[in-house]
């Protein structure tokens, strides 16, 4: 038998993605209520979005308001069905692109800070260098013994980033970051 | 306060949770509810037995309730309910309500729970029903305590028929329905600030939009699904728009109906297997008005060939709607009725010189002239589209209603049934869900009881929810399931011929049922007919027949839908009936299109 198979085929066109993709951090506020952050993550999972970092916790007690943070990163036009989808959500009260509001008063972009702990162990002059760099990226230390310190360190990604990326040949052992926190520059809030 | 019984009206009261339950069904106007009972949901239906305000129909699996209330929704216009018990009876009803979100249907559907205490215990019959049905939902509730029942009833109504509507699940644990706490209507209930969906549009965007149509000389309109959710109003108001304009129109597979087949500017369907002479205008056109549509792929085709050279004007009741798929130069947001008021407004407040339309229309005309959905007549063999043609003939002087299942059978009835109302066709468009249209005429057939409502069916389909004629034995809903059988699941075998060089990989029905004995055995009457000549007698006794009829209507095995934008193609690039030869068909798809995942 000598058949010619065909390559397989389907309906579905997929256009190639011209646009190049942005980073953008995003402000949620939200009903504290359960379930309310799977219904955020799920539906960026669900529809194949980016999600760099993302933090979450209530804000308002009175009013049970959560306030979201999230990084994500895509091209243009993803980026505004993110923002989109995410006001469909029904807790969801709004959506603010903290990158945009940056942009619309004339900044580079929003204050955003994140925290570590770094734990480093080690003995001689690497526990004395790592110490050192500590106090130079204005970091505490909140836990010592002779083997080990636990460092807090705050500031923007990229501080936290070179700040661990520094400690690593010193006998870096673990870290835990708290992920970006973002707040527009100014005195107006995201609901005005 | 309340006559006779007390559940006419409810002021704040004390009740139980199942009482709450039924409570809230009445005063959020239902009347009729699907469902089928089970361990956790049992004292709901201890309150349903003690009471006559809401019919429960009794089903046969919940994928039939949720299709059921489905069709109920789509012809009457009001939020249809399902009930199911807690685990297999929630994850049945997964089908259901991802069909109704993704073709906007307003439903409700209420679960039982196991008990508060031994939730995450792996219990029997548990299932984690809301994270299982979150992303296949509007909203959905666990309700944790009786006291908050009422108030998210009310909300699982309000948030189900409001916007863009859609299905929303409540989960009731055992131990809530049990528990007594207070009852407040809808009118006292508190609603959530954060959910507020706009309806009115801005009104310098349909300014603009008016603007751009009153210069068109080749416009279109491209109306959706959103016209008919919208309620009647929409629909005429697109009717007279339509008219006031002369403008073109043609309709997504959703939106049959919302202007007449009969219209002088119908087009017919468009899209993968919609008329030449609509795909050709989208693709065309210079101005686009799409109602209520959302530019899904089987209507788009090619996506860097859609529409190339027109404005896009957009109305969607979803702002995520909006530059989803395809980029629009002006964006309404705005339920499509309040938009359509407003553009008939303004359009009679300024004039329009009719005569720059005529090159456009007479050119649709010559398109017209092409005659896309010919097909080849049979003296011996019943062709499909041929069936489909002489039922609508049959019963087009009826109040009929047209359900459907998913496949060839579906486009046919889509191409070849002349829709003239809204709220008349029922079929599954977005999930594409085989099963839907045997249900989904039992719930038609509940909500409209006078009315001829039939099921085009195919043999494959069919048999995915066949048990639900159980059902309509039961209530005397005399539903009639037109079965187009060609013995093959025919859009499945059209594609492997299409796409997978002719082989097909099981998609021929080897072991089809007797579809007469079978009917019978279900207690309805079976018809069979196999000879053109016989087939409008045939369909007259299935029209006269009483009760439920399954009509074994056996049409020409290897017949293919067309026209068809075939893959990786454009709409000026359609395949149609008489160029469909062998070598062309396998042809149809070039390597570029081939290669697409």
């Amino acid at each position: 038998m000598n058949v010619k198979l065909q390559p397989p085929a389907s309906a579905y066109f997929i256009t190639k993605e011209t646009e190049s993709a942005e980073r953008r951090t995003l402000s949620v506020l939200v009903d504290n209520e359960p379930g309310v952050l799977a219904r955020v993550i799920g539906l960026f999972s669900g529809r194949g979005y980016n999600i760099e970092s993302l933090t979450v916790s209530e804000t308002e007690h009175e009013k049970h308001l959560s306030r979201i943070t999230i990084v994500t990163s895509g091209p243009p036009h993803v980026l505004e069905q993110i923002r989109h989808q995410l006001e469909r959500i029904v807790p969801v009260h709004r959506v603010v692109d903290l990158n945009l509001v940056a942009t619309s008063k004339g900044h580079d972009k929003p204050i955003e800070r994140e925290l570590a702990l770094v734990k480093v162990a080690g003995t001689g002059e690497k526990r004395v260098e790592a110490l050192r760099l500590c106090e130079a990226f204005r970091g505490t230390v909140i836990d010592a013994n002779t083997e080990h310190f636990i460092f807090e360190i705050t500031g923007r990604v990229s501080k936290i980033e070179q700040f661990i990326s520094i400690m690593a040949p010193l006998g870096l052992i673990e870290v835990c970051r708290t992920g970006v926190v973002a707040l527009s520059r100014g005195a107006e809030g995201m609901l005005e | 306060m309340a006559e006779g019984n007390g559940r006419r009206e409810a002021g704040a009261r004390q009740m139980t949770g199942a009482e709450m339950v039924v409570q809230a069904l009445i005063d959020n106007g239902v009347t009729d509810i699907f469902g089928y009972p089970g361990g956790a949901v049992l004292p709901i239906y201890d309150e349903i037995f003690q009471q006559e305000t809401v019919r429960h129909i009794l089903v046969r699996h919940e994928q039939g309730a949720g299709h059921m209330a489905e069709g109920y929704a789509r012809s009457t216009g009001r939020c249809g309910v399902m009930l199911v018990t807690s685990g297999p009876g929630a994850t049945n009803a997964v089908t259901p309500l991802q069909d109704a979100l993704m073709d906007s249907i307003p439903l409700v559907c209420i679960s039982g729970q196991v008990p508060t205490a031994v939730i995450g215990s792996d219990a029997f019959q548990e299932c984690d029903t809301v994270g299982v049905t979150r992303p296949c939902t509007k909203h959905n509730w666990l309700v944790r305590n009786v006291d908050e029942l009422p108030e998210i009833m009310h909300e699982a109504f309000r948030i189900a028929t409001t916007g863009r509507p859609g299905p929303v699940l409540v989960d009731i644990p055992k131990d809530v329905q049990f528990a007594t706490g207070t009852y407040i209507p809808p009118s006292a209930a508190k609603r959530r600030t954060s959910y507020q969906p706009s309806i009115r549009s801005r009104s310098d965007t349909v300014r603009e939009a008016i603007e751009l149509l009153r210069h068109a000389k080749k416009p279109v309109i491209y109306s959706g699904g959103g016209v008919i959710n919208s309620g009647p109003e929409a629909s005429h108001l697109l009717r007279e728009f339509v008219q006031l304009t002369d403008f073109p129109i043609t309709s997504t597979l959703m939106g049959l109906g919302a202007y007449p087949a009969s219209g002088e500017r119908w087009l017919g369907m468009l899209g993968m297997h919609g008329t030449y002479q609509a795909n050709m205008a989208m693709h065309d056109c210079d101005v686009m008005l799409c109602i209520g549509a959302r530019f899904d792929d089987r209507i788009t085709g090619r996506l860097d060939a859609f529409s190339p050279n027109s404005r896009k004007i957009h109305i969607d009741v979803d702002p995520s709607s909006i530059n989803k798929i395809v980029h629009v130069d002006v964006p309404i947001i705005g339920d499509c009725g309040h938009v359509l008021e407003d553009m008939v407004r303004l359009w009679r407040a300024g004039s329009a010189d009719k005569g720059r339309l005529k090159p456009w229309l007479e050119q649709i005309e010559s398109w017209k002239a092409r005659d896309c959905l010919a097909y080849s007549p049979n003296d011996d063999i019943i062709m499909p589209q041929y069936a489909i043609q002489r039922l609508y003939e049959l019963t087009k002087d009826r109040k009929t209603f047209i359900t459907t299942e998913v496949g060839q059978h579906q486009m046919w009835a889509a191409q070849f049934y002349g829709f003239e109302e809204p709220n008349r066709w029922m079929t599954s468009g977005g999930l594409g869900t085989m099963g839907y249209g045997l249900p989904a005429a039992v719930g038609v057939a509940a909500a409209h009881p006078d009315a001829l409502v039939i099921d085009i069916a195919g043999d494959a389909s069919v048999q995915m929810t066949m048990q639900e004629i159980s059902t309509a034995i039961q209530y005397d809903l005399p539903v009639k399931i037109f079965i187009l059988n060609n013995h093959y699941m025919g859009m499945v075998r059209q594609w492997q011929q299409l796409l997978h060089g002719n082989r097909l990989s099981h998609s021929y029905s080897e072991a089809l049922p007797d579809f007469v004995k079978m009917a019978e055995a279900f207690g309805a009457t079976g018809l069979h007919c196999a000879k053109p000549d016989d087939l409008d007698d045939a369909i007259q006794e299935m029209i006269e027949t009483p009760g439920p009829v399954i009509f074994d209507c056996e049409v020409a095995n290897l017949a293919n839908c067309f026209p068809m934008i075939p893959s990786g193609k454009a709409h000026n690039e359609m395949l149609l009936p008489d160029e469909a030869s062998d070598e062309v068909v396998s042809k149809a798809i070039d390597r570029e299109g081939a290669q697409l995942v």
